[in-house]
């Protein structure tokens, strides 16, 4: 009997089984009109955070095309003189170079030494092996200022010049953990089987590795190699300790800042937007699993 | 010792990582602990070994008022995420009835990760300013006559600008946390003829509760070490440690008392991330 | 001849008291189908891993065609595995992910191209060769995982669980499909499984594995005929146990006191009058007789509860003495029109000599 009163419970639509209980119904399931005065609630707060987010970028991106150098609202008048300046400008160009170079060099060195580290934390069992993770997944947390003065100190002590490749040390350092912790995340989601499998029919673990292993986990290494990429683009608080003479962008424009405000950077600002925005759309193609199982 | 074929793979795997961590984290580490105990002398330091740079950091009342400063400002850039975070990644998983709307809202909160932290913060120095838009558009409202100076270079301007860079870090652990409650226990709860209200504090916002405590975390640390907000926004009373610390290195080239202030910071960050940690593995154990 | 395959006082101590696998010695003959049976945690996917070099024993040693292999890794072990998931590779085609173990081994593209034409021939899929495993069903992909591991042409074949992840329908097709392919290849299959249906069916021996120990090893019809021990007749198939006493005993027989009458028993063992004993027996062996009859070994009470599960019935008789037994009858035309037994009516039921089973000892598993 109690059987089959639970299972015609199940069979009754929705509705129906709302309206069972009296007392029940009116706490549990709020009545449309409440509902939908949530619902509104809910979407005003999102256009609202959504406002808070990205009026300040195309207030950035407006700017840049004003033709005055005050940045005083309303614009009065529209120029690209900003942009010709820009251009035009050998330091800031000199500043962009320097920051490829370093961004592009830091990403490859954190992904070798990321990778590695996700591997060993996902294969290995080994005394310290929290002590490991912590450590490699620290300078997330660790704000760059620390580890840009503690690598200062090493490099005065050893008698290392400061210059871009001390910025590149530094970046890859601060950016291991956002390696390690997108590959062992896709690590983690790998069947173990896979890699028995392949062990199975024949692979040394190296053959392993890069037949099996690394082919799954591409889109994972790819993007995290992307969002280190712009990070160390971006990067201020370990470049501000590591550099020379040699400026990359952010640190231009970090001193520019000091000088005043102008347009300018409002230029600079908005074909950075656009590079992000592009390394966007890359990533999340790149990322898609094509084989979504 | 013999060296097989099956262990050296190991040793390099592991060996690589390590030797990068011993040479770029821990000698660094050590060597500013070890600088924490020397003492100034102009125009470098010597070797000694005192406390002297601790003792100083907290009793003279410029570097506890700092201390104290950079405490209430970050916890107040995790609260102000936090609050603007969790309805809005609530609404995502809860709410939203579109996967599509769901993925776009995501990315969009995302995305400014994505683009120049110097920037972003250079953003609200434009904003706030007295010839900033802000006050352009209050005085065409009509609401202020003439431009106010109260918008920039102080607390509520560094708190704006570091919520506004560091809300993503709040709103990625608790999506992933809230995504990982399965919805029918929600439906389980009201089932069982316990309100809406009653089912988020009972049964919701405990089981996000390791995303809440990552989202404080990063916001906390992210927001304490940061020096590019008072430059840009905090004005003469904004100094947060790492500005300190910065001066420190640079102009007033006193590295060890500099070295002793990142040592704080390093201390309270270990701290900040085991108490973390032990409320993740607490709630995962199904402790309190 | 020392067999394919040979255990010889194989452990696995995970802890001093967490014991995977404790003391198991088997030998496996060349092409026979093994399967290793019992409920989850009993030890036998431990043992079927540390044959395919997954893992290690802490104890023993391992042989494989006469070599000691106990501490060879997988990619250095001629055995192949079929995996529970599959663990087909999600970024190689079908047909890529055969010739990988073949690659492996060296073979030229051409001899590797055609081996793979004829195993998916062999396991019925020609067709799919340029698909990738996700585009494939579950019985399609069951059929890849067993065709990439039989293209090695192992000595043995070990197959974990292969067919927990189908539904049923699937699962009794692929039953018989892999006894044929058994058949046809000559491989050694070695199967883990905890399915008694799929043991008795499929194998030619079954080891009954029960923490961490053999607790039977024989032909299917001899476990489900002379069960080793109560722990065997209860998972193999279903058993009624009643608690006894030996009353007398000759030779091969022994007449058993259980539930206020006596019942007549060929035995395995010998017994001694005066025992305690176990007396098992099971459902469908047991027949519907008039209660005025007069043969022996006949058990009755009253119908306590009656269920009906299509093929036929399965009845709950309480017994005079106070203990309840199942009665399987397949359904008879003739008691599918006069209905089923009244609840309360009573029934009584024989058993022959040979279907008793008396195991040493009180207290059913």
């Amino acid at each position: 009997m109690t059987r089959t009163s639970g299972l015609a419970a199940r069979l009754r639509p929705a509705a129906e089984h709302a309206a069972v209980p009296e007392q029940r119904r009116q706490r549990a399931a709020p009545g449309l009109v409440s509902r939908y005065a949530a619902d509104t609630a809910f979407m005003t707060f999102v256009a609202l955070l959504m406002a808070f987010l990205y009026i300040p970028i195309w207030v950035l991106i407006a700017f840049s095309f004003s033709d005055s150098r005050s940045l005083t609202w309303p614009i009065t008048g529209f120029s690209l003189q900003w942009y010709e300046k820009l251009f035009s400008n050998a330091d800031l160009l000199k500043a962009i170079g320097n920051s490829f170079y370093v961004a592009t060099l830091a990403t490859a060195l954190t992904l070798v030494v990321g990778v590695v580290a996700a591997i060993a934390l996902h294969r290995f069992n080994f005394i310290g092996k929290t002590l490991f993770r912590r450590l490699v997944l620290l300078p997330i947390t660790l704000p760059g200022i620390v580890t840009g003065i503690s690598m200062l100190n090493l490099f005065k002590l050893i008698g290392f010049n400061l210059s871009l490749e001390t910025v590149i040390f530094g970046h890859a350092t601060a950016l291991i953990g956002v390696v390690v912790t997108q590959v062992y995340a896709r690590l983690q989601r790998l069947p173990k089987s896979l890699e028995e499998a392949s062990s199975d029919l024949g692979a040394s673990p190296l053959r392993t590795f890069f037949h099996v292993t690394l082919p799954n986990i591409r889109s994972a290494i790819i993007g995290a190699g992307l969002l280190a990429f712009v990070l160390s683009f971006d990067e201020i608080p370990v470049t501000f300790f590591l550099t020379g003479r040699d400026n990359t962008l952010p640190m231009y424009i970090y001193s520019t800042l000091r000088r005043g405000v102008t347009p300018e950077i409002n230029a600079v600002g908005t074909l950075i937007v656009l590079m992000s925005l592009v390394l966007i759309v890359i990533s999340v193609i790149a990322t898609r699993d094509r084989t979504s199982r | 010792m013999t060296l097989d074929r099956r262990t050296l793979p190991g040793l390099i795997v592991l060996g690589i990582p390590l030797l990068w961590i011993v040479v770029f984290m821990l000698v660094p580490y050590g060597i500013l602990m070890t600088y924490s105990f020397w003492v100034k002398s102009y125009p470098s330091f010597k070797p000694d070994f005192q406390f002297g740079n601790y003792i100083l950091l907290f009793t003279d009342p410029q570097y506890v008022q700092v201390l104290w400063r950079t405490l209430k400002i970050s916890l107040l850039v995790s609260l102000a995420s936090f609050l603007l975070a969790y309805p809005f990644t609530y609404f995502l998983v809860f709410r939203c009835r579109w996967q599509a709307v769901r993925t776009w809202l995501y990315m969009a909160v995302i995305a400014p990760l994505w683009v120049s932290y110097l920037l972003r913060a250079y953003i609200w120095k434009t904003i706030l300013g007295t010839e900033g838009i802000l006050n352009s558009f209050l005085m065409s409202v009509g609401i202020i006559s003439e431009p106010s100076d109260i918008f920039l270079y102080n607390q509520f301007a560094m708190v704006v600008t570091l919520t506004y860079i560091f809300i993503p870090f709040m709103v990625m652990p608790i999506y992933t946390a809230l995504e990982r409650i399965p919805p029918n226990l929600a439906e389980a709860s009201s089932d069982l003829g316990v309100g809406p209200w009653q089912t988020f504090l009972r049964v919701t916002l405990p089981l996000s509760a390791p995303g809440i405590a990552a989202g404080f975390t990063l916001t906390f640390c992210l927001s304490f070490g940061d020096f590019i907000a008072p430059f840009l926004v905090g004005g003469p009373d904004g100094n947060l440690i790492a500005s300190v610390i910065a001066t420190q290195f640079g102009a007033a080239l006193n590295w060890p008392l500099g070295s002793a202030l990142s040592i704080v910071m390093l201390v309270i960050v270990l701290l900040i991330v085991s108490l973390s940690d032990r409320i993740e593995k607490s709630s995962r154990t199904g402790g309190t | 001849m020392a067999g394919i395959i040979e255990l010889e006082r194989v452990s696995k101590h995970y802890t001093k008291s967490i014991i995977g696998v404790d003391d198991v010695s088997l030998s496996i003959e060349d092409g026979e189908f093994v399967t290793l049976l019992g409920p989850s945690g009993c030890g036998k996917s431990t043992l079927l891993r540390m044959i395919g070099g997954f893992e290690q024993p802490t104890h023993g040693r391992i042989f494989l065609a006469g070599k000691d292999v106990t501490w060879e890794p997988p990619h250095r072990r001629d055995v192949n595995m079929v995996f529970q998931d599959y663990a087909l590779f999600p970024h190689m085609t079908v047909g890529q992910n055969i010739a990988y173990g073949l690659k492996m081994l060296g073979v030229g593209r051409a001899e590797r191209d055609a081996a793979v034409v004829e195993v998916l021939r062999l396991v019925g899929l020609p067709d799919k060769i340029d698909q990738m495993p996700h585009q494939l069903s579950g019985g399609q992909r069951q059929r890849i995982a067993l065709a990439r591991a039989i293209v090695r042409k192992p000595k043995v074949l070990l197959l974990d669980e292969p067919l927990s992840a189908l539904d049923a329908r699937m699962r009794d097709q692929m039953r018989m499909e892999m006894k044929h392919l058994h058949d046809k290849v000559g491989i050694t299959f070695v199967m883990v499984t905890h399915d008694q249906e799929e043991a008795l069916t499929m194998s030619d021996r079954v080891v009954v594995m029960e923490s961490g120990r053999v607790a039977q090893d024989g032909r299917p019809q001899d476990i489900y005929d002379h069960p080793a021990s109560p722990y065997v007749a209860n998972f193999i198939g279903t058993t009624n146990f009643l608690p006894g006493g030996v009353v007398a005993a000759d030779g091969g027989t022994a007449k058993v006191a259980v539930s206020g009458i006596e019942l007549t028993a060929l035995t395995d063992r010998p017994q001694r009058a005066g025992d305690v004993v176990t007396v098992g027996f099971r459902p469908e062996k047991l027949r519907v007789v008039p209660p005025e009859a007069a043969c022996g070994n006949i058990l009755s009470g009253r119908v306590s509860e009656v269920v009906y599960y299509g093929l036929g019935l399965r009845t709950a008789l309480e017994l005079d003495g106070g203990e309840t037994i199942y009665v399987d009858s397949l359904l008879p035309d003739s008691l599918a029109r006069s209905g089923l037994p009244p609840l309360g009516s009573r029934l009584a039921v024989a058993v022959e000599p040979h279907n008793v089973f008396v195991f040493p000892g009180g207290g059913a598993p």
